[in-house]
């Protein structure tokens, strides 16, 4: 099982700033181990957000995405106190949900 | 230790059957995902094909989408990206690698409410250009930005 995303989401102005760290390889399936042999390729294909039932970021990723991928965005509508959901499913079939609460800020 | 495991492997049958259930479960929603997944676009190999992938037929160079990234990247393995397009109706945001081996890295949907900026962190093999798309109101624009790489990221 994946380690749990670092998820970090505070109000800037009247806009909810969200920060996201996943832990995960993501394996190009181009990189060869130690004998020569191919890594096949283990990564994040989607990575959906959501806050109060409605998706306010969703992202389809390629191998480029560096490993223990981060991403930072802001959306309108959230409060302090209220969640945000982040979900991510990879190439392998795995998925990872994890929340946050939305702290107040400046 | 031994017992049950000769039990486990006398209900092996009836539990076989059903973990074999499990897994075409699994295999199922995987192949869902799978297809959600716009295969195509991130298997494409030069910037023009991609944007086709992505159901653009051309797009416009456009000062209002703003790259941020480092000119020299030391290490490939991690450059930080972040776009912002000032483009009214901006529906998604799509970063282009044109010297990866695929070049379609990343595809960000966009909805109302949610601010036409991103940050994330890329992997390139060697120095090249990123292009930024952005889809607009149902068309296409796009920025580019080179990026000089010290060391590939991309492993091998």
């Amino acid at each position: 099982m994946a380690d749990p995303m670092r998820i970090r989401a505070s109000m800037l102005g009247d806009k909810v700033e969200v920060r996201v760290l996943m832990a995960h390889e993501m394996e190009t399936g181009q990189r060869k181990d130690a004998s020569g042999a191919l890594v096949p390729a283990h990564f994040i294909q989607s990575v959906t957000v959501t806050h109060a039932g409605k998706t306010v970021l969703s992202a389809q990723w390629g191998t480029s995405i560096s490993k223990n991928p981060f991403m930072h965005f802001r959306f309108k509508g959230g409060k302090p106190g209220e969640k945000v959901t982040i979900t991510w499913v990879d190439n392998k079939g795995e998925r990872r949900t994890d929340e946050a609460v939305i702290a107040g800020g400046s | 230790m031994d017992r049950s495991r000769r039990e486990f492997l006398q209900a092996g049958s009836g539990a076989g059957a059903l973990a074999l259930a499990a897994a075409a479960g699994l295999i199922r929603s995987g192949q869902a995902f799978a297809q959600e997944w716009n295969k195509a676009a991130f298997e494409t190999k030069s910037v023009a094909a991609t944007l086709k992938a992505l159901g653009g037929s051309g797009s416009t160079e456009s000062a209002q989408i703003q790259i941020t990234a480092p000119d020299i990247a030391e290490n490939g393995a991690v450059v930080p990206i972040t776009i912002e397009s000032a483009l009214p109706k901006t529906e998604a945001i799509a970063i282009l690698i044109e010297k990866n081996p695929n070049t379609l890295s990343a595809d960000f949907d966009i909805p109302p409410g949610t601010d036409p900026f991103i940050t994330t962190r890329v992997k390139m093999a060697e120095t090249s250009n990123i292009y930024a798309v952005v889809k607009a109101g149902g068309k296409y624009y796009h920025a580019a930005k080179e990026i000089k790489v010290t060391l590939g990221g991309c492993g091998g």
